[in-house]
């Protein structure tokens, strides 16, 4: 009998202590969430100004420009990024950015999977370890970047991709990550990257006689870059703010489950101790109800 | 005229000046008070905000833009270091 009960306290003391780890991740997730939703309030103003500029130049600019990076071809060679936290224990989320880049491969590029033209640029030690394992062809210089989350970090994978796309090494690049909407909630979205996106031009904008130095060819040739950068660097953002959301959540859940546990555990804990006490009671009632014969 | 200098991960300035000196593509030039509108790119140098006559900032820059309009002009750029 005391064996049972001491077999129910010590899981009650093992589920106390993941409880209180779970507690204190998801606290540390809180701060982090709060830290990286700050970086991407702090990065809105530069690019709104960028997209901002963009419009201008472009509704300035009399012909459409060409440009090496929104040149359409049949996609024969894919590029894609997905975008995975470096650790686990944050729910579904990684599993869901995983899911979604092999619905994107399985829906739209399976003919180019099977002859082997499909390339993976995994961000995310998650993501890197999947795709790896799997077999498929990744490029493995950048999935670090969470370890030392900065711009410049995040600039090198996304010049990256456009050199590897301006020389033709690939006909499409799209970024699968998930969007940030609140702590509980993520958008997963597979993001066509390169070539550009024909953005409409803005009608009814007032066009302002701008100077244009050096001119607007040169502008947008420096522009375009830059605006590629910084669409990588918020998916990058994004996602960190959603891995830290994802986890603060799972987290909660976790500690929930853990009181539920602890609840049902203390019950059947007091009913054994219970009934060890009224066995000993017995014991001692019949055996002095013996002795008085 | 207002000047506010942006960068991905901050803002580095924001706030009234003189002028600003900038390091263009084709040479550095400087922009002050009542400036025509314009839209230029920038290189490679150092950039010298002048709050007033000898209050001024220096930054190195590494390429960006720079956008002038109504008095306002907003600098982007993807890093800025300060130079003492």
């Amino acid at each position: 009998m005391s064996g049972q009960l001491k077999e129910v306290r010590n899981r009650i003391k093992s589920v106390t202590s993941t409880q209180q780890i779970t507690k204190a991740m998801k606290m540390v997730s809180a701060a982090k969430l709060r830290r990286a939703q700050d970086a991407i309030i702090q990065m809105r103003p530069y690019s709104q100004k960028l997209q901002a500029m963009l419009s201008n130049i472009v509704s300035s600019a009399s012909a459409g420009v060409s440009m090496s990076l929104a040149e359409e071809r049949p996609a024969e060679k894919v590029l894609l990024i997905p975008i995975t936290s470096d650790r686990g224990l944050c729910g579904a989320y990684n599993t869901n950015v995983i899911k979604l880049t092999r619905q994107a491969i399985a829906d739209k590029y399976s003919a180019q999977n099977a002859k082997g033209n499909v390339t993976i640029l995994p961000i995310g030690k998650k993501s890197y370890e999947y795709f790896l394992r799997n077999n498929y062809k990744i490029i493995d210089n950048y999935w670090t970047i969470f370890s030392d989350l900065s711009f410049d970090n995040v600039r090198k994978a996304a010049v990256h991709a456009q050199h590897a796309f301006i020389n033709k090494e690939f006909d499409r690049v799209e970024l699968v990550y998930s969007q940030f909407k609140n702590a509980a909630t993520q958008t997963f979205v597979c993001e066509a990257y390169l070539p550009i996106p024909k953005t409409p031009k803005t009608k009814g904008a007032k066009s302002t006689d701008f100077i244009f130095e050096p001119n607007i060819e040169v502008l947008l040739q420096d522009l375009m870059p830059k605006i590629l950068n910084t669409q990588v660097y918020k998916a990058v953002l994004d996602a960190n703010a959603s891995e830290h959301g994802a986890r603060m959540t799972a987290m909660d859940k976790a500690s929930e489950n853990a009181n539920e546990l602890l609840r049902s555990l203390k019950i059947s804990y007091n009913r054994a101790r219970q009934a060890a006490i009224t066995t000993e009671l017995t014991e001692i009632v019949s055996g002095a109800a013996a002795l008085q014969g | 005229m207002t000047l506010e200098i942006l960068t991905p991960e901050h803002k580095v300035f924001s706030g009234e000046v003189k002028g600003i000196l900038l390091p263009g593509a084709e040479g550095y030039f400087e922009v002050l008070e009542n400036h025509a509108p314009m839209i230029a790119s920038l290189g490679k140098g150092k950039m010298k905000i002048m709050k007033d006559k000898n209050n001024t900032e220096v930054f190195e820059i590494s390429g960006g833009f720079v956008e002038v309009l109504n008095n306002k002009t907003s600098v982007l750029i993807e890093d800025a270091t300060a130079v003492a």
